[in-house]
């Protein structure tokens, strides 16, 4: 039986699903039984989707253009 | 993965086999071909669809803008350079972050770190081990953070603040990892191509950098407010 703690372990391995087909059985079991256990895949869950809705990074358009023309000098 | 590793669960179960760094697709080799041929309006999509992932890569390696932009002026040079040598045998825009990586890790050894940059200190638990009870069980559980989704966390900005300071502040290795798989979206074979760190390694690191960015999260939203 896994302990709340293992699982906070396993959780990295679980969504980029890495565990084993035995460790997925024990992992969806406990999670079943216990709400806290949840509750924390919910939170890092969370934290990823998050950090996947970063603002992008802007750049002037004169760096733009300095690359460009870098490829010009370049293609010659 | 600090204190469990996966051999010590009874009956464990092999791994997945790691999945293999995806060659380059018929575009990237057409854009390549449009590139060496001197093909401006190519260069500029290419540009346009990298340099501002590849600043934010430079910033997670170098945590500075000044001398992360030099970083990614450095790398598109390295691009034009290496261009007649590239073989397809990773995407371009691994490839394209690959050099990044290269020229971020030159410009940290020339600064004379003496901490390799993918170091993993000794265990680091995902939670602290106080929450939990003698038994392994939580004493001191989670918030349910019902009420937000993660629309709501990235729309306000105090969290996106939080998110931000957090991973500025990872240790290196976890900061680089994070960034190039949940920021960026890259494959975790291609993250491991791009770092030239083992897979094993990336799975580590990017479970301790995400367990640490939650836990910033946690104390901004369900604990005294302060990121």
């Amino acid at each position: 039986m896994l302990t709340c703690r293992q699982l906070t372990e396993l959780v990295t391995d679980h969504l980029e699903g890495r565990l084993s087909l035995a460790q997925t059985v024990r992992f969806h079991m406990h999670l079943g039984m216990c709400r806290h256990c949840r509750a924390y895949l919910r939170q890092m869950k969370m934290t990823v989707r998050a950090l996947g809705r970063a603002p992008e990074v802007s750049f002037p358009p004169e760096v733009r253009e300095s690359l460009l023309k870098r490829f010009r000098d370049w293609a010659e | 993965m600090s204190t469990v590793s996966s051999d010590s669960l009874p009956g464990a179960g092999l791994e997945q086999p790691a999945a293999r760094v995806r060659r380059a697709s018929a575009e990237d080799r057409a854009l390549v071909e449009r590139l060496l041929a001197g093909d401006e309006a190519a260069f500029a999509q290419v540009v346009d669809a990298h340099q501002g992932a590849l600043l934010r890569m430079a910033m997670a390696f170098v945590g500075n803008r000044a001398v992360a932009e030099e970083v990614v002026q450095e790398t598109w040079i390295g691009v034009l350079n290496g261009l007649s040598a590239f073989r397809g045998q990773a995407a371009l825009k691994t490839w394209i972050f690959r050099i990044l990586a290269n020229r971020a890790r030159s410009r940290w050894e020339r600064e004379a770190r003496t901490v390799p940059f993918s170091a993993l200190d000794t265990d680091e638990p995902a939670v602290d081990p106080e929450r939990f009870g003698a038994d392994g069980m939580w004493t001191a559980p989670p918030a349910r953070w019902d009420a937000d989704t993660p629309e709501r966390i990235a729309e306000r900005r105090e969290s996106m603040e939080c998110l931000a300071k957090a991973l500025e502040s990872l240790p290196p290795g976890q900061r680089a990892v994070v960034t190039l798989r949940d920021v960026e979206g890259l494959d975790s074979p291609d993250i491991c191509n791009v770092l030239g760190i083992s897979e094993t390694n990336q799975r580590v690191l990017l479970h301790r950098g995400r367990s640490r960015i939650r836990k910033a999260l946690e104390r901004l939203i369900s604990g005294d407010g302060e990121c």
